[in-house]
């Protein structure tokens, strides 16, 4: 018998000064890691409310990263130092609902770091894989 | 409900080797809204965008997804391509199934999958997306500069330089700042005054600057391209236009006890002064808290010697109102005040003095006409300590000092310690220091030549105390390199002050919504990409304002400020983003949770006027952002706890919508 080999569904936001410019620079250097994760481009990190995080979990979302400018290098100056707050709290939070730590991660990448991006991309999909797929806050009437 | 097309890329085998296009289009020609759907080998091509213009014409699109490159590539492009077939060009999302997608995997059937869901997410996207239009609002032509040291001069006589008009705002009688006091400068060791004064003079003569003296900027609004300014005009009882600057009443004036602030109290002016000799506007002042006239009525003796007139005892202080397009914050530093370091005796000894003191001691405009005597008794000193770094790079010692390097005074201590030793050989010169920190052009020669060919005795190592005995100072001191405790009997002290903002940089930078450090200089919109921009757009930053600078640092900043402004004003209209924050006032309750986390200031509040079901009127305070302001970031939304806040071009509903597209 065939066993079908489980994917991870992953949800990655990069604000677009930093960490989209460092996903696009793994692209450029051939850089790959598994086509599990998705990117969706946002102005600036701190442009990520909890509530997309929630809702991609409710969506059954396996993973959700979170990828912004280094600390001094947001675009807007501060942005990523909300995000720094606002998501050490939320991840706490969902690691109480049962959304483990290592679904959830914040990851600060540099336009220049098409490396770390990568990397950083095929261990957050490994940790994620290791845990199986995800049932605690999915909704399964949002599924037909 | 859109009518999308879908413009799948091959990008020649770049795309097309490893995500099957066909399948691609095929699968998104079903999506919600999706009413074309073509696959072509270079989309960004004159005939790939000719293919999508027509197809816009031919099947009424209303919105457009390219699943191509990253949008960091050719979002630019394709929405040029949308506007020229009549489209809004903000109705256009990429799918970036290049540097996201082909580039990173390497199977086909797992590239194609994920470029189906990128292109889905950016279907779900433009389903929401409504017609943008950047904002435009014209610009004043003329900036202001706040301070007129040698950073608001070089700013002023540069945007001058291009035509457009300036005012420069001094809070004292005369510009010139720190610069006017100085004696010799570093590195080349050409004279301050020489320098300084024909640039101060090219401000006086140049017919596009207008120089406020004596005046205080009291209240600043509006916005980049239209701020509205308050400058008081401080009476000093002399009619600017009508005086000579002779200098007569100066002469004639019995009240010659006030300590002079030019020469830092080492000396005494009058009541009525003119800072010094080349002072620009060189026009007199009276100081009201000193004059006879002005606190008992009585004397008058300067309006009976002013053959021209130009006395006024009755003059008021004078609120003037200007419109500019830019603003420069050029406001300098002063040295830290050296009264809680005790351990120097600065309070008790004259002869402990600071480094700006002993400028104006070596200067021949100064005190001592430029003879190097001490304050106490005008004896030529024998032996010289200088001390560097106090109250510099003091970590322990926050509640007194400063955490950070002054950055000047290795350099101008050199400077003085060489000069010392090169008028009077016959001094001994100590420095005692934690680091010499000399790097910049010619700066760590000019530091050697201090110590090999001048035979300045360089001591690492800080000194602990100082006490006054009899006509000595004795110096107590370590040695660090040698693991000596010193004793030196000098005969004057000299301490490099840490300098810092000045004082009215803080209300100031509140009037401006500018953001400062922790230390008070002025934060810079980006510290190494926009280092001369305040954060909050149309607010410059030049000098050492923005972090303790000399005087070539200070120099190019202010030229590259100035660049800056000519760049904002030589525009008729600023067209912005129009992807900016916009709250529901329906939904807003005025709370202030957006505005405190407004890095721009982009956000206030306004009185809002609504109709309630029972006809009654109600007044209700909501946010209001303004467009030209905001830069986007978006961080307002997430502070929102009312769900009002949303950002246009990033709307919470389209992110979902990607978010569930994906999920899917
Ligand atoms: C002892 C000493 C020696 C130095 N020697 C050298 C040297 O040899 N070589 C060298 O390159 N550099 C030297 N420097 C450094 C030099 O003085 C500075 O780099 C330079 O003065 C900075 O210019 P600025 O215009 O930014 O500031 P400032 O000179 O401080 O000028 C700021 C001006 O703004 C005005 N102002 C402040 N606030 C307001 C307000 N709210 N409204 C209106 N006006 C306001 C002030 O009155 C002042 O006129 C020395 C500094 C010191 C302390
Ligand atoms: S999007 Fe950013 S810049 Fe614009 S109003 Fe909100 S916080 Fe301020
Ligand atoms: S945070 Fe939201 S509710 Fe509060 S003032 Fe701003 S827009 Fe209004
Ligand atoms: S722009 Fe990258 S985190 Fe703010």
């Amino acid at each position: 018998m065939q066993v079908k080999e489980y994917k991870p569904l992953i949800v990655a936001f990069c604000c677009n000064w930093c960490s989209y410019a460092g996903a696009d620079l793994a692209g450029n250097n051939r850089l790959s890691y598994p086509a599990d994760v998705k990117i969706i481009r946002v102005p600036c990190s701190c442009r990520v409310n909890p509530m997309f995080v929630l809702r991609a979990f409710q969506r059954g979302a396996d993973g959700v990263i979170i990828c912004g400018c280094h600390p001094g290098d947001c675009h807007y100056t501060s942005g990523n130092y909300y995000t720094r707050r606002r998501m050490a709290l939320l991840f706490s939070m969902l690691d109480y609902l049962g959304i483990e730590r290592d679904r959830t991660r914040l990851e600060w990448v540099s336009a220049a770091e098409g490396a770390k991006f990568a990397a950083t991309m095929n261990d957050f999909v490994e940790k994620v894989t290791a845990l199986g797929e995800n049932k605690r806050l999915e909704d399964l009437r949002c599924k037909k | 409900m859109q009518r999308i097309g879908v413009f799948v890329c091959w990008c020649g085998s770049n795309i097309a080797a490893t995500v099957d296009v066909k399948a691609v289009a095929e699968a998104l020609k079903s999506e919600p809204g999706v009413v074309y759907s073509a696959d072509y080998q270079y989309m960004c091509s004159q005939a790939g965008q000719d293919l999508i213009k027509e197809a816009v014409k031919e099947h009424n699109l209303t919105g457009i997804v390219v699943c191509s490159c990253s949008p960091r590539m050719h979002e630019a492009t394709f929405r040029k391509t949308a506007a020229a077939a009549g489209l809004n060009p903000y109705m256009v999302e990429i799918a970036n199934i290049r540097e996201q997608c082909s580039w990173v995997h390497k199977d086909i059937p797992s590239g194609t999958e994920k470029a189906i869901i990128l292109g889905k997410a950016a279907v779900a996207k433009v389903n929401l997306n409504t017609p943008l239009t950047p904002g435009e609002s014209p610009v004043t032509k003329r900036a202001l500069v706040i301070g007129g040291g040698i950073a608001g001069i070089q700013t002023a006589l540069d945007i001058a330089d291009a035509g457009f008009p300036v005012d420069i705002v001094e809070k004292n009688p005369t510009i010139g700042g720190k610069m006017a006091q100085l004696d010799k400068t570093f590195p080349t060791l050409d004279c301050a005054a020489c320098i300084l004064t024909p640039k101060m003079v090219d401000v006086a003569q140049n017919d596009k600057i207008r120089i406020f003296s004596y005046s205080e900027v009291s209240e600043i609004k509006g916005f980049v391209g239209n701020f509205d300014v308050t400058i008081r005009k401080k009476a000093r009882y002399v009619k600017e236009d009508v005086c000579t600057g002779c200098g007569l009443c100066v002469e004639k004036c019995p009240q010659k006890k006030i300590p002079n602030e030019f020469n830092l109290g080492m000396d005494n002016r009058s009541a009525i002064y003119i800072p010094f000799a080349q002072a620009v506007p060189k026009v007199a002042t009276i100081d009201a808290e000193a004059c006879t006239m002005l606190k008992k009525g009585k004397c008058g003796l300067c309006s009976k010697v002013c053959t021209a007139g130009a006395i006024d005892y009755k003059q008021q202080d004078e609120l003037i109102s200007e419109k500019y397009g830019a603003i420069v914050v050029a406001t300098g530093f002063n040295p830290i005040s050296m009264e809680k370091f005790d351990e120097y005796a600065y309070s008790q000894s004259k002869d402990v003095i600071t480094s700006l003191e002993f400028e104006r001691l070596t200067n021949a405009a100064g005190p001592t006409a430029g003879k190097l005597l001490r304050p106490s008794d005008l004896k030529h000193p024998h032996t010289i300590v200088f001390v560097q770094c106090v109250g510099s790079r003091c970590a322990s010692c926050a509640e007194k000092g400063k955490e950070y390097c002054s950055k000047i005074c290795c350099m101008y201590t050199a400077k003085h310690a060489m000069l010392t030793r090169d008028k009077y050989p016959d001094t001994d010169v100590y420095v005692f220091y934690i680091d010499v920190r000399t790097p910049g052009k010619n700066f760590d020669e000019f530091y050697r030549r201090a110590v090999e060919e001048y035979g300045v005795h360089y001591i690492k190592g800080m000194v602990g105390k100082v006490t006054p005995e009899g006509d000595k100072l004795k110096v107590r001191a370590s040695d660090l390199l040698n693991n000596k405790q010193l004793n030196i009997d000098a005969d004057l002290v000299v301490l490099a002050a840490a300098i810092e903002p000045d004082k009215s940089a803080r209300p100031l930078a509140t009037m401006l919504t500018a953001s400062m450090d922790t230390n008070d200089f002025f934060t810079e919109a980006h510290p190494k990409l926009r280092p001369v921009e305040s954060p909050t757009a149309g607010v410059f930053l030049s000098g050492a304002c923005q972090g303790p600078k000399d005087i070539p640092e200070t120099v190019s900043q202010a030229g590259a400020a100035a660049s800056k402004v000519i760049g904002l004003l030589a525009k008729d209209k600023l067209t912005g983003n129009p992807c900016v924050a916009s709250s529901d006032e329906l939904m807003c309750n005025g709370c202030s949770s957006c505005e405190r986390v407004c890095p721009y200031g982009a956000i206030s509040y306004i009185d809002k006027e609504f109709r309630m079901p029972d006809r009654t009127v109600a007044i209700r305070r909501v946010a209001s952002v303004n467009p030209a302001v905001c830069q986007g970031c978006g961080a307002c939304t997430v502070a929102c706890p009312s769900g009002a806040m949303d950002l246009r071009g990033f709307a919470s509903g389209q992110i979902m919508a990607e978010v569930d597209a994906i999920c899917k």
